[in-house]
């Protein structure tokens, strides 16, 4: 492989990768406060919809990327008021999400069929995104690449170096004994639904503004579960989240590029990778903590009525 | 539970007889159902024949009424064909292939009733089947990528190795190597029809790898924006998607159900309706090819030269000799290849240096 | 401001069963005026979903149909969610048990003399296959403490996938023209139906009867006991000496069962052959169906069969009044969230406490 194609197939690796990553972070806050939300499909969904609606009335991809996000956080606010407000079941809830927002995601994109728009523009610094290699794959990106990196290393500050990160994990591993410290169990909670909803519709906006520049409806095409799964493949961790896209978004890609290079290889099988690299990397973990146990936030999942 | 148990009392009471109530219904006009696949707002396969539909009420006006339901899918498609034919569909057209063992089942209950079934293979005397033959459309797209790519490498997004996605492959190449015997082809199989993000990253996968021209099996008008894009070429696919790339579009395969839809509506309205099987090709207008573009005058008129060839006959993209992949003679020089081989058709001709799934 | 829920203590009948009512109600006049919103009648719109599909013995088989699969799955699920184990995989156990179940039909395909076992034995293979399937992430679970939610999620992609490769390659008809389903299914390796009019087939029969079953077992037996006493209490069932390893791989085994039966009552049944994709998202719905049914046999019942009724007039309201189909989605996912935040609020008394937070 020359450079040039390396560089290549790494460029499209990473624009394979930010969707993942973005909706992934957002998940991760989600599920490190101790909330599952499996309506990231339908909140992603929603996300590209209305995204590129609002990007072809405005003519902005800036608007179009916030209205993404702020339909994901919609949709993400009424996912809170069940299970965190109402304790409502988080799964039924969130599956419930995926519908909704996928039938909302057709009635809102139904007028934007068969439009198309610019791209997000892609940076472009005289001098530096010339350079050989090196120079489209760092400073040749498009504003949601930078987003998502910034994102990660975001996250990562958060959940570790401040004290509401602090808050947020500990009420994630144990909602009783942080309730009794009077923690704000469900304020944190709601919060970081509503972040994990911004992510996930702005992961979609990412894909009908920048990936893919037109709306097609269901185009998340699954990527929404992917990034469920790389959230427990990351076993909760920001930093992995970021190896993880890149693996799976890599897998897919490296595989298309080994076929166009004349090397076939199975594809259900190589579909069915990721999934079962999230299984295998979830018992290793758990192998690896010996008294057994997962890394999993404690509380996930599991629902949180405080008495008073 | 009680629900059901209604249901069971109600059958008692009434008896069945349903079905030949309903069919009494249709009254002069004719109503039109279709079942699609995928959404109406594809682009793509299930857009085109919803535009055959709007063709239909268009031409007939207040002769039919039509209606369709979408994303159906194919495990689930019993009840909603039964559905159309219970609410006075008088003909009913079902546009996937997995919808053949459930069209032929209701078609068995109804049999007043007419139905259309594309793309499969199996008839009854109120089924009928039809197709296009895209690999005529495909060989001409061949010719053109042939003449036009400086790489000499073509490539192609492919969805699943059924007979008429590789017919496909193997007319295109035809096609190229009729203007340039060295032109290379590679293959990418993705494994869905409609998938944006993954077709565009196939795209870029074929582009990096030295491919200048695109072609594509698959729905979605993402291939040809990323060839746009990196200002390379690229053939539309079902619909003309000049629109989403008015600099890379050379042409497209556009299924044009309409002619067809309409005179097979009024067949039924004149009582002339009989099951048949129509493979219609450039001739039957049935395959459109978009206008060229992108091209100069004189590729330009050499695609329409082999357009009208295809047309009347004097060309056929399966005319031997022509080798399979191992270099076994699969049609003898001097014929062309029968239809059934066509429509089964599982290995890749000459000079396609890749291995096809099975 | 602080939402403050306290458990009622005077939980009572009727505010458990009007909770869902009201949801319903609310989701109607919400739906009423997107209806309204796109010119068409709601009261029209009311009709077709709800009232058309009841009114017809043969719409209500198709509702009988629809439910049967989700009744199954989600009783199944019951067990598991009521002893707070939670298997969210139930569409790859579905797909798994259509698989295995159905190969026997493939493998049995013209098969003669008593072909009597055919039929049972595929039953028999699909349910052993789901629970089989069902008990990988329970070991997990049991073994290395890896969260069931997630590997049950994560098998559900494989199993499609497997699905989606044996449909398109060894068990793939020959004689198909290489087009991705196996042979149709003798009418040994078939569900009988029920009625005349080869609708309603007897996989309605088997979710009812596991309806009953279920009824029973958790009434009656201590496996029932068990798994009620676990809900309700983890700390009191551990005092009692219950393991946690064994319930978990117990509802583990019956919930898988349950999707297997159900997943090969559906080939066996409407499909009757093997296809790469035989499930609209059954196992995903019957978790939903599950908890709006309160994961009481009966109350799963009910839920299974409005989902079903929505389904099917969903689809009227496409033929009769052009609804989109998008449009029945977003009404099923609204009511559903509606439906699951009423009967919070049937189970707690809300109190809003202006400024503070909670």
């Amino acid at each position: 492989m020359s450079l040039d194609i390396l560089s290549m197939v790494l460029v499209t690796i990473i624009a394979a990768a930010t969707p993942l990553m973005i909706a992934s972070l957002g998940e991760l806050v989600v599920e490190r406060a101790g909330v599952l939300n499996l309506g990231v499909e339908g909140m992603m969904v929603l996300g590209a919809a209305t995204g590129f609606a609002v990007a072809v009335e405005t003519g902005s991809t800036l608007a179009g990327a916030a209205a993404g996000a702020g339909a994901g956080l919609a949709l993400a606010a009424l996912f809170g008021i069940l299970t965190v407000g109402l304790s409502a079941n988080q799964v039924a809830s969130g599956l419930a999400m995926t519908i909704l927002g996928l039938g909302l995601s057709g009635l809102v994109g139904a007028a934007y069929v068969g439009l198309k728009r610019a791209p997000a523009p892609h940076l472009n610094v005289p001098g530096l995104t010339d350079l050989p290699g090196i120079g489209r794959l760092l400073f040749g990106q498009d504003g949601f690449v930078y987003f998502a990196f910034a994102l990660v290393a975001g996250v990562w500050w958060f959940l570790w170096r401040t004290r509401a990160g602090l808050t947020l994990r500990a009420i994630g591993d144990d909602h009783t004994a942080t309730h009794a410290l009077g923690l704000k169990v469900r304020k944190v909670r709601f919060r970081a639904v509503l972040f994990g909803g911004a992510c996930a519709g702005l992961a979609g906006a990412y894909l009908s503004l920048a990936y893919t520049p037109f709306w097609a409806p269901a185009m998340t095409a699954g990527r929404g579960w992917i990034a469920l799964a790389l959230v427990v493949f990351a076993s909760w961790r920001p930093l992995r989240v970021l190896a993880g896209a890149m693996l799976f978004g890599g897998a897919t890609v490296l595989q298309l590029h080994a076929q166009a290079a004349g090397l076939g290889l199975p594809g259900q099988a190589l579909s069915a990778l990721p999934y079962l690299a999230t299984i295998l990397a979830l018992v290793l973990l758990s192998l690896g903590r010996r008294q057994g146990g997962s890394l999993a936030p404690a509380a996930l999942g599991r629902d949180f009525t405080p008495h008073r | 539970m009680r629900i059901v148990q209604g249901a069971l009392v109600a059958v008692l009471a009434l008896g069945i007889g349903g079905a030949q109530a309903q069919e009494k219904k249709a009254s002069e006009k004719l109503k039109v159902g279709f079942v699609y696949v995928g959404p109406v707002a594809d682009y793509g396969y299930s857009y085109q024949h919803d535009q055959s539909r709007k063709a239909l009420a268009a031409a007939l006006g207040d002769r039919v009424e039509t209606s369709f339901l979408e994303n159906v899918p194919e495990a689930d498609s019993e009840r909603s064909i039964e559905s159309l034919a219970r609410s006075g569909h008088g003909l009913i057209f079902t546009t996937s292939f997995g919808f053949m063992e459930p069209t032929l089942k209701v078609a068995k209950k109804f049999p007043k009733l007419k139905f259309e079934h594309a793309t499969g293979y199996k008839r009854a005397a109120n089924v009928a089947t039809y197709s296009a033959r895209f690999y005529e459309g495909r060989y001409i797209c061949g010719e053109i990528a042939g003449r036009l790519s400086k790489t000499g490498t073509l490539g192609y997004i492919a969805s699943f190795p059924i007979p008429e996605v590789v017919s496909g492959i193997n007319a295109f190449m035809l096609g190229a190597q009729s203007v340039n015997p060295n032109i290379k082809l590679k293959i990418v199989w993705v494994n869905t029809w409609f998938d944006p993000g993954k077709e565009a990253e196939a795209a870029k996968a074929l582009l990096a790898q030295g491919a200048d021209i695109l072609s594509q099996h698959t729905d979605s008008a993402a291939p040809l924006q990323e060839a746009e894009k990196q200002g390379k070429l690229a053939f539309g696919q079902s619909s003309d998607q000049m629109r989403f790339a008015p600099k890379a579009q050379l042409t497209s395969i556009v299924d044009d159900w309409d002619g067809y839809v309409i005179q097979e509506a009024k067949a039924v309205l004149d009582g002339t309706w009989k099951s048949h099987d129509t493979w219609g090709g450039i001739k039957d207008g049935m395959v459109v090819l978009a206008p060229f573009a992108n091209m100069p005058d004189d590729v330009k008129a050499k695609a329409e030269a082999s357009k009208k060839a295809i047309a009347d006959g004097t060309l056929h993209p399966f005319r031997g000799p022509v080798f399979k992949q191992d270099g076994t003679e699969a049609v003898k020089a001097g014929e062309t290849a029968p239809d059934p081989m066509i429509l089964g058709m599982n290995w890749y001709v000459k000079g396609i240096d890749d291995k096809l799934p099975q | 401001m602080r939402i403050d829920l306290t458990p009622r203590a005077d939980r009572s009948a009727l505010t458990d069963a009007l909770a869902p009512v009201l949801a319903f109600l609310a989701a109607l006049v919400i739906g009423g005026f997107v209806v309204a919103a796109m010119g068409r009648s709601p009261a029209a719109a009311f009709v077709t979903y709800f009232v058309a599909p009841l009114s017809e013995v043969w719409s209500l088989q198709e509702v009988a149909l629809k439910a049967a699969p989700l009744a199954l799955i989600a009783t199944g699920l019951a067990f598991c969610f009521r002893a707070n184990v939670w298997n969210i995989g139930a569409e790859g156990q579905f797909v798994v048990g259509g698989l295995f179940g159905g190969w026997i039909g493939v493998a049995s395909h013209g098969a003669t003399g008593n072909t009597l076992w055919v039929l049972p034995l595929m039953l028999a293979v699909g349910a052993c296959a789901g629970m089989l399937y069902a008990l990988i992430p329970a070991l997990l679970k049991v073994r290395l403490g890896v969260s069931e939610i997630l590997t049950s999620l994560m098998l559900v992609y494989v199993a499609e996938l497997l699905l989606d490769y044996m449909a398109r390659g060894p068990l793939r008809d020959p004689a198909g023209f290489n087009f991705p389903q196996s042979v149709t299914f003798d009418d040994a390796a078939r569900l009988p139906y029920l009625m005349e009019g080869d609708t309603l087939h007897a996989g309605v029969a088997i979710a009812l009867a596991a309806i009953v079953v279920a009824t029973l077992v958790l009434a009656r037996t201590l496996f029932g006991f068990t798994v009620r006493v676990v809900g309700a209490s983890p700390r009191a069932a551990r005092f009692a000496g219950f393991s946690d390893a064994r319930l978990t791989l117990a509802v583990f085994a019956v919930s898988g069962g349950a999707a297997g039966l159900a997943g090969i009552s559906e080939v066996a049944g409407k499909i009757g052959q093997l296809q790469p994709s035989i499930s609209p998202g059954y196992g995903f719905t019957a978790i939903i169906v599950a908890f709006l049914g309160r994961l009481s046999p009966v109350g799963i019942l009910v839920a299974a069969l409005v989902i079903a009724l929505t389904t099917i007039g969903g689809e009227g309201a496409q033929i009769d009044l052009k609804l989109p189909l998008d449009l029945t989605r977003a009404f099923q996912g609204l009511l559903l969230a509606l439906v699951l935040g009423a009967d919070a609020l049937s189970r707690y008394r809300v109190r809003l406490v202006p400024g503070a937070a909670a």
